[in-house]
């Protein structure tokens, strides 16, 4: 499918660009891992403690991380005004925003999936669980936050406030995936990788990725308005 | 910035300048045309198919050349260029792509990022990506502003060529004597009404001015 | 819109059946309602909640639906009502968040109980909020247009954060947060009154902000045409 083509191209663009400098990824790595740190001086977390914060603390960093690296997605394509190209050339819309989204995901996963780790270590963390539902919930939970965060980013970008107005108007909406995605890791973490509780929010997942990926995509072409 | 009641019917192959001081909506018209921006009521129409409803496949075959070169920056020339071949479903890029960096004269550069371009050659390549899917239609605007004397020549070959191949092209412009030199037909716009309409064979420089002071002034 | 400038907002008559109806709720949660009789009266606070509480969502449907219109119809008036009742609804959720938490420590001696009703309420402060600034942020044609997107995003958003702090609730249960209130039948018609009052008090204070943006509107349009004319 010719549409489907064109998604993957302003994504291979959208790889390759950013590969070329990795100048967000190595930012947003960066500032997961402060904000490690600075959770670590801030709570202290005795070993019981950690065990339980430990979840959520990860998907801070991530998400903190994460809206670092929205923030840049659509600053690259106001540079010389590319979006203008895009939009002049014979390509749906919400290629673009498909595009974005796929390129945007990819970018968190690995960033996510070089700070884990890092985080384990530091916070001398016992891993245990299923790593299929690990990484099952890491890309629903990356994909959920990258959907409306891109759509969101394009939103953004438009305005006065740019980089601060991001933040504000995605964390609201969000909320559903912080609960489900520190939930899901805190009971696989637990060694309960498939219970009943994370199968619930998996399914919370699927159903937040589904919505939050056809709303914004019925509504992206609003945005581009020029 | 408005831009109402305009008529006007191209034959293939004309060229057009459009005119008019800052403000006129020279730009919202281009983007009108180019189909960038949709018109409020009325259409835009390319050989009897409607521009923004039948958008993708009209505007594969149009090409647009702005002072934003609509270029990434951390790409290369090459990968600029493979990456709008494939947005405009241009086929065989492997030839296609050297063939349009050698007429812009960026054959060496190909695999330079475009960050270390100076600016004559963003704009060489700027247009090389216009005109990369060979359009049917080439709209510009305030193409040869800033543009060095490399580029300048580059451009007005590649504008020349296209007349010879019966290519319509919509330019704007400030610059009197490209207007004269280079199209058939002049459009004079002010405050957003088509004030002239008129072919530029019986002109020269300054019957062209003194057309354009009195249509500006006598539209007060 | 003609160039004059009328009068316009809430008539007079409904400014009176407001006053009416708000006195009587007033009378009838202060006097005529009985004093429960495990919380005593501070439980009074539980009308003015729930007045508040009802109207704080159905603001934001309304600016949900006025939101969908402007995206189809690109009338400013549809906008000009989705600004309005996005400011009312700002108010009524932070009444509802004050009054919660007021009422929550008086009966159960925590001020807050991460309640899913009441947390929710707390998230659609912050989407209310994130539209507002949406819209001081965006300039001029995406002002309306980026709003209404967030608008719509932000009301397809609120039933799954219910859902999800019920159930992420029923995993960490921390206070019973049963309205374990014996209604008498004095208080089920308070209460009734008081949602109307609200209710009332919702569309007359809309009706005013509609007024004063599109007579402020006016004002703005009438002022840049003089501009344009004198030349400036």
């Amino acid at each position: 499918m010719p549409f489907l083509k064109k998604v993957w191209y302003i994504t291979w663009k959208d790889i390759r660009s950013e590969f070329r400098t990795k100048e967000t990824m190595t930012s947003m790595l960066i500032f997961a891992l402060l904000v490690l740190v600075i959770f670590s001086f801030a709570f202290n977390p005795t070993p019981t403690e950690t065990k339980r914060i430990f979840p959520g603390i990860i998907w801070v960093g991530f998400f903190f991380a994460g809206v670092l690296g929205l923030n840049r997605s659509f600053a690259r394509e106001r540079e010389n005004d590319c979006l203008a190209g895009l939009m002049l050339a014979p390509v749906d819309r919400s290629a673009i925003y498909f595009g974005k989204v796929l390129g945007n995901s990819l970018f968190m996963l690995v960033v996510e999936l070089v700070t884990l780790p890092v985080f384990i270590v530091f916070f001398d963390y016992s891993v245990r669980g299923s790593l299929v539902a690990l990484g099952l919930i890491f890309l629903l939970g990356t994909f959920g936050f990258v959907a409306v965060g891109t759509f969101l980013s394009a939103l953004a970008t438009n305005t006065r406030t740019s980089e601060i107005l991001l933040p504000i108007i995605l964390f609201p909406i969000i909320i559903p995936v912080v609960i489900a995605v520190v939930q899901a890791t805190a009971s696989i973490f637990a060694g309960a990788s498939w219970s009943a509780a994370t199968l619930l929010w998996v399914k919370v997942l699927v159903a937040y990725d589904v919505i939050f990926l056809v709303v914004p995509f019925l509504l992206f072409e609003y945005l581009l308005e020029v | 910035m408005i831009v109402e009641k305009i008529d006007l019917n191209l034959d293939q192959g004309t060229f057009l300048t459009i005119l008019g001081p800052n403000g006129a909506g020279k730009t919202t018209l281009l983007k009108i045309l180019s189909g960038l921006v949709p018109p409020t009521s009325g259409v835009v129409e390319f050989n009897g198919r409607n521009l923004h409803e039948d958008s993708i496949q009209v505007r594969s075959r149009i090409g647009v050349i702005s002072h934003r070169p609509f270029l990434y920056e951390s790409l290369s020339a090459w990968e600029n260029l493979y990456f709008y071949g494939r947005m405009y479903d241009v086929g065989d890029l492997d030839r296609r792509i050297p063939e349009i960096l050698g007429q812009v004269g960026l054959e060496l550069f190909a695999r330079e990022p475009v960050g270390n371009f100076s600016r004559g050659m963003v704009q060489r390549l700027s247009i090389a990506r216009a005109i990369i899917h060979d359009p049917e239609a080439l709209f510009l605007d305030e193409p040869f502003t800033g543009l060095d004397q490399q580029a300048t020549e580059i451009l007005s070959s590649v504008l020349g060529r296209f007349k010879t191949r019966s290519r319509t092209v919509v330019m704007v412009t400030h610059n009197f004597e490209q207007a004269l030199a280079l199209s058939d037909l002049v459009m004079i716009l002010n405050r957003g009404r088509m004030v002239y309409l008129g072919p530029v064979q019986e002109l020269d420089l300054t019957l062209l001015k003194e057309l354009y002071r009195r249509a500006v002034e006598g539209d007060r | 819109m003609t160039g004059s400038i009328r009068p316009v907002g809430p008539s007079r008559f409904w400014g009176w059946v407001l006053f009416v109806v708000m006195v009587a709720a007033l009378y009838m949660i202060f006097i005529y309602a009985p004093t429960e009789r495990q919380m005593g009266d501070i439980q009074r606070l539980f009308y003015f909640h729930v007045g508040a509480a009802w109207n704080a969502f159905f603001a934001f449907f309304v600016v949900f639906i006025m939101s969908l219109l402007y995206l189809k119809t690109r009338s400013t008036r549809w906008d000009v009502i989705a600004l309005s009742s996005a400011e009312i609804g700002v108010i009524f959720t932070t009444i509802v968040l004050v009054t919660g938490p007021i009422w929550g420590k008086a009966y159960w001696g925590h001020w807050w109980t991460w309640d899913p009703r009441l947390t929710t309420t707390l998230i659609l402060w912050f989407i209310y909020v994130a539209y507002l600034v949406i819209r001081s942020s965006a300039e001029g044609e995406n002002r309306a247009r980026f709003a209404a997107v967030f608008g719509i995003i932000g009301f397809v958003d609120v039933p799954i954060v219910f859902l999800s702090i019920h159930w992420w609730r029923t995993i960490h249960p921390k206070v019973i947060d049963a309205t374990g209130i014996n209604m008498e039948p004095e208080m089920v018609i308070t209460l009734l009154v008081s949602v109307a009052a609200f209710t009332l008090l919702y569309f007359y204070l809309l009706s005013q902000r509609v007024a004063i943006e599109t007579t402020g509107r006016e004002v703005s349009r009438l002022r840049d045409r003089l501009r344009t004319r004198a030349g400036l």
